[in-house]
């Protein structure tokens, strides 16, 4: 029992990630008809915007503190970081410490601007060419993305931790009373995953009760038809992909104190969440997020000791394989629509 | 000659003619000079063109003919280069049973891929071939660690039983050859600053894909090409024409993984070291890209795409920061530095972004590839021609 | 009995009941056509003959065995060739190479993938091939690209590679359409010459030009089911057909 809801909580701060990078990988596949293989660079953006801010907070001025000495006998240099001086040490502290949150405002203009620019300047050109060209072409823009931070920001993973407040675990066996100790789960795993049912919330709740988001949604279903109607989906539509752009890098903001960043994060998670899609059924909004989880879920299972010592290695594999299970019986995918990207 | 028409005739010359002659061609540069760094006659870098040659000319048979785009083919190099190196170990040190059970277990680990992938197509099949390559991948680092040496990777060892060979001198290491002679024998030939250098194992893998190169011709040319070719342009029709699409398509998927295994089996044959990392998806994505940026569905393209993008890859990481101060000293200072620094991201550790950086430029400006450039290239100039002389342009499709 | 019978057959989309007991016998050798108002059930009926729909109730004979469940290439194979209203052609292909194929699956079957035997060395099939399109009025353009055509010259390439196959039966659905009266008029005389050779046909039709030209019996379809089966000129004036058509077509 405990090692059954161990394992349910375990899988779903992946889920949250796969969910909410599949549900952009949908959205924009649904509203544009585009294949986006660069849609993991962008959350693999959304982590290094989180630490680009952690870094511009800790910018400091180096003064010479002539009154110290350090330990070779020289005077001691004495790194004041900017926010310190601006919000006095304990506030500028504080900044600095919660930087990851911060980071949230700092992500989503910045996640805006680069999804425009992307859908305005590469993508829209390759709305009528063949799949194939589109999944090679972002493909390549994805390459060049993750260089780019790689050049900027070296190979290495790059800690970023939470605020101390969420550092720790918490005995969440006791709290719903099983044995204390044998449930233990970080705080920040469980915000992510609330933050993600969030985030999905939002998304759901926009485009089913607003009038833009009906229209998009008409779209996804028909889109001649609403264009004939005389809405301007294309405008929309270029909204959608910063709005999804703007999930995928709050999905990465948020993923960094899990996992440290790195510049090929978003490759590792893209082809997992592409399958996830796939599994979902390829423009299903829910089926994406339902298979996100489930997949996180299941290979969270996938990695127990108990299963591992029974089918060695499924736990690399678990997702893969329920993929091509899920295509083969059910070509659309958990909830797929008819006609969606058959040929 | 070879039943083949006269101008795939003449381009089947043309290419054994470069193949015997790439020792020169690639070495314009002498030795020793500032230029020597753009020199690719090496034993080393010319086995890896002729080698992703022959795995571009084998994924192009897929792709390029039936328009199926797998994002999984290094899965098949990778699986061919572990069963070389398997009869390397048990067998011998020849490599002609190594290269022919690569074929043979690609062959056989690519019906299987096939036969799944195959049920779905578009950017389901994509997903489907990357499934598996990806699967292949994380086991070969993981369970599957006794027969792939996990991380470290395989190589030949001095005790491995090698039922055929004679055992070795303590001491010795084991060499792939052919009938005794070892890949690895060179010839040089000096003529005055130049150097150049005659590698047996790239003789042997430029027969290979000569061979390889013939054999992806005749397919092309035959009705079963037509077929692979209507599959591309109308399935669903070709269907109601009384063609059974299914076993068509996986035919060309069996032969593309014959055709990387083979590719697999060489590279074992030139370096008998492997590791699981050749069968990372990039790996696959690199063969997609030497495909397209040559020109899919073209003869001789794929061959200068992966060309192109060895070379290059081989240059450009080359290339640092000292070498650029080389280049631009003399520039006004300033200048100097401002110029190597704009350059500096995008040669060395940059390759990749060089790589993706022309993946999408061919992708946008060049959906035919280096071909269909050279195409237009020769069209400009014969419709200026005709324009000339007031002929009329007749350019029939064949 | 006739080479094709169809007994019950029923179809329905969702609410659509587009098929209603459908029976129809096409006897050997006749060249029949169907017609009806829109939305009749006509390219329905096609569908259910070449594997494309599955009729949710009653049986599809050919020759004396059942079309029902088969695959699209298994009921070509089996002799049932079917000529597309709009053009599914190979577009990249030559115009050649589009008759080719077929061609080749007459005499090849479903598979055989003989990748050593050049093209060019193909001559009996290309000699077919290049007969069929010669009769369809397309043989200098033969090494054009079918994309580049007009949709007249698709439509007669549609035409040639249904007769290249020599089919047993040959459904044809609209074959004149979009095609000026020239051309018209050339092409019901070739389908009157190959009927002569024996070749069975199925032609759905608008024009009832075409129509009464052709064919030697006429099925009319209205709201998913038959309501005359007759001779041309039995048809002309049968009211219950006017009432079907409601004065949409001057019979």
């Amino acid at each position: 029992m405990e090692a059954i809801i161990l394992q349910i909580l375990n899988g779903l701060d992946k889920g949250s990630a796969y969910a909410l990078i599949a549900l952009g990988l949908t959205l924009i596949f649904g509203t544009l008809g585009v294949v986006n293989f660069a849609h993991g660079a962008l959350f693999m953006l959304g982590a290094f915007c989180a630490v680009t801010l952690s870094r511009l907070l800790s910018l400091a001025h180096v003064t010479v503190d002539p009154t110290r000495k350090d330990f070779l006998g020289n005077p001691l240099k004495v790194e004041t970081p900017y926010v310190h001086e601006w919000f006095g040490p304990e506030t500028g502290a504080a900044i600095i410490e919660w930087s990851v949150p911060l980071s949230i405002l700092f992500a989503i203009p910045i996640m805006i601007v680069v999804g425009l620019a992307m859908e305005r300047g590469l993508i829209k050109h390759f709305y009528k060419r063949p799949h194939a060209d589109q999944i090679l072409v972002t493909f390549g823009l994805a390459i060049v993305l993750q260089e780019i931070v790689k050049f900027y920001y070296g190979a290495n993973p790059i800690p970023t931790p939470a605020p101390s407040a969420f550092a720790g675990s918490f005995d969440f066996g006791a709290m719903i009373g099983l044995d204390p100790g044998s449930i233990i789960y970080p705080y920040w795993r469980l915000i992510y995953f609330a933050f993600a049912a969030v985030m999905i919330a939002a998304v759901f709740a926009f485009l089913q009760f607003t009038t833009f988001g009906m229209v998009v949604r008409a779209g996804m279903a028909d889109r001649e038809t609403v264009g004939l109607l005389g809405i301007n989906i294309d405008k929309r539509f270029t909204i959608m992909f910063a709005i999804a752009a703007c999930v995928a890098g709050l999905a990465g903001v948020m993923y960094t104190p899990i996992n440290s960043p790195n510049y090929h994060m978003g490759m590792d998670f893209l082809v997992l969440s592409f399958v996830v899609v796939v599994v979902g059924g390829m423009g299903s909004l829910g089926g994406a997020v339902l298979a996100g989880f489930l997949l996180g879920v299941l290979e969270s299972f996938a990695s127990m000791t108990e299963v591992l010592e029974l089918i060695p290695g499924i736990n690399q594999i678990i997702i893969y394989l329920v993929a091509i299970v899920v295509l083969l019986t059910r070509p659309r995918g958990l909830m797929g629509r008819k006609g969606v990207m058959e040929q | 000659m070879l039943n083949l028409d006269k101008s795939d005739l003449r381009l089947f010359l043309l290419v054994a003619a470069a193949l015997v002659l790439a020792p020169f061609i690639l070495n314009p540069f002498p030795e020793g000079s500032n230029l020597a760094q753009f020199n690719a006659g090496y034993p080393d870098l010319m086995q890896r063109l002729v080698i992703f040659g022959i795995f571009a000319i084998g994924f192009n048979i897929l792709f390029g003919l039936t328009g199926y785009l797998s994002f999984g083919h290094a899965a098949f190099l990778g699986v061919g280069s572990y069963a070389a190196i398997w009869m390397m170990k048990l067998l011998t040190m020849n490599v002609i049973p190594a290269i022919v059970v690569s074929i043979i277990v690609a062959g056989i680990f690519a019906a299987l891929v096939g036969f799944i992938s195959l049920r779905r197509s578009g950017i389901y099949f994509s997903i489907l071939t990357l499934a598996f390559a990806q699967m292949s991948y994380s086991l070969a680092y993981s369970v599957l660690t006794p027969i792939t040496g996990g991380e470290t990777g395989l190589q030949p060892k001095i005790n491995d039983p090698r039922i055929l060979d004679a055992p070795l001198l303590d001491g010795a290491t084991p060499t792939a050859g052919l009938f005794g002679i070892d890949m690895r024998a060179s010839w040089q030939l000096s003529v005055g600053d130049w150097l150049f250098t005659f590698n047996f194992g790239y003789y042997f893998a430029a027969v290979v894909m000569l061979i390889a190169f013939y054999v992806s011709m005749r397919i092309f040319r035959s009705p079963f090409g037509m077929m692979l070719r209507a599959v591309k342009t109308n399935q669903n029709r070709l269907n109601y024409t009384g063609v059974n699409t299914r076993p068509y398509t996986l035919t060309a998927f069996i032969i593309s993984g014959m055709y990387a295994g083979l590719a697999g089996g060489l590279l074992v044959a030139m370096d008998t070291q492997v590791g699981a990392d050749r069968m990372f998806w990039t790996a696959s994505g690199e063969v997609v890209l030497m495909t397209i940026l040559g020109g899919a569905g073209t003869l001789i393209g794929p061959v200068l795409g992966a060309g192109f993008i060895k070379y290059m890859e081989n240059v450009v990481s080359k290339i640092n920061e000292t070498v650029l101060h080389q280049w631009f000293y003399w520039l006004p200072d300033g200048l100097e530095d401002f110029v190597v620094s704009v350059i500096y991201p995008f040669v060395g550790k940059g390759w990749h972004l060089t790589l993706g950086l022309m993946f999408m430029a061919v992708v946008i400006f060049l959906p035919g590839g280096l071909m269909e450039g050279l195409r237009r290239l020769t069209q400009g100039r014969k419709k200026k021609a005709d324009e000339k002389t007031g002929g009329a342009v007749a350019t029939p499709a064949e | 009995m006739g080479i094709l019978e169809v007994q019950n057959v029923n179809k329905r989309f969702g609410g659509l009941q587009a098929l209603r007991d459908v029976n129809l016998s096409i006897a050997q050798g006749s060249l029949h056509a169907i017609i009806g108002p829109n939305g009749a059930g006509k390219s329905t009926l096609l569908n259910c003959f070449v594997g494309r729909l599955i009729p949710d109730t009653g049986s599809v004979t050919f020759d004396g065995s059942s079309l029902i469940g088969l695959k699209p290439h298994e009921i070509n194979q089996a002799g049932v060739t079917r000529v597309f209203q709009t053009p599914e052609i190979f577009g990249d292909l030559s115009l050649l190479e589009n008759v080719m194929i077929p061609a080749f699956a007459k005499r090849d079957g479903a598979y055989k993938p003989s990748m050593w035997s050049p093209l060019q060395g193909e001559r009996e099939i290309r000699e077919q091939a290049e007969e069929a399109l010669a009769s369809v009025n397309l043989a200098d353009k033969r090494h054009q690209t079918a994309n580049s055509q007009s949709r007249g010259n698709k439509r007669r390439l549609e035409l040639a590679m249904g007769l290249v196959q020599k089919p047993k039966l040959l459904l044809l659905d609209e074959p004149t359409a979009g095609m000026a009266r020239a051309d018209t008029n050339a092409t019901i005389d070739l389908l009157k010459e190959i009927s002569a050779t024996g070749i069975t046909m199925v032609v759905i039709e608008h024009d009832m030009h075409v129509v009464f030209s052709l064919a030697q019996k006429i099925t009319v379809l209205a709201q998913g089911s038959p309501i005359v089966e007759d001779l041309p000129e039995n048809i002309k004036g049968n009211p219950k057909v006017q009432e079907a058509y409601l004065g949409g077509a001057h019979l």
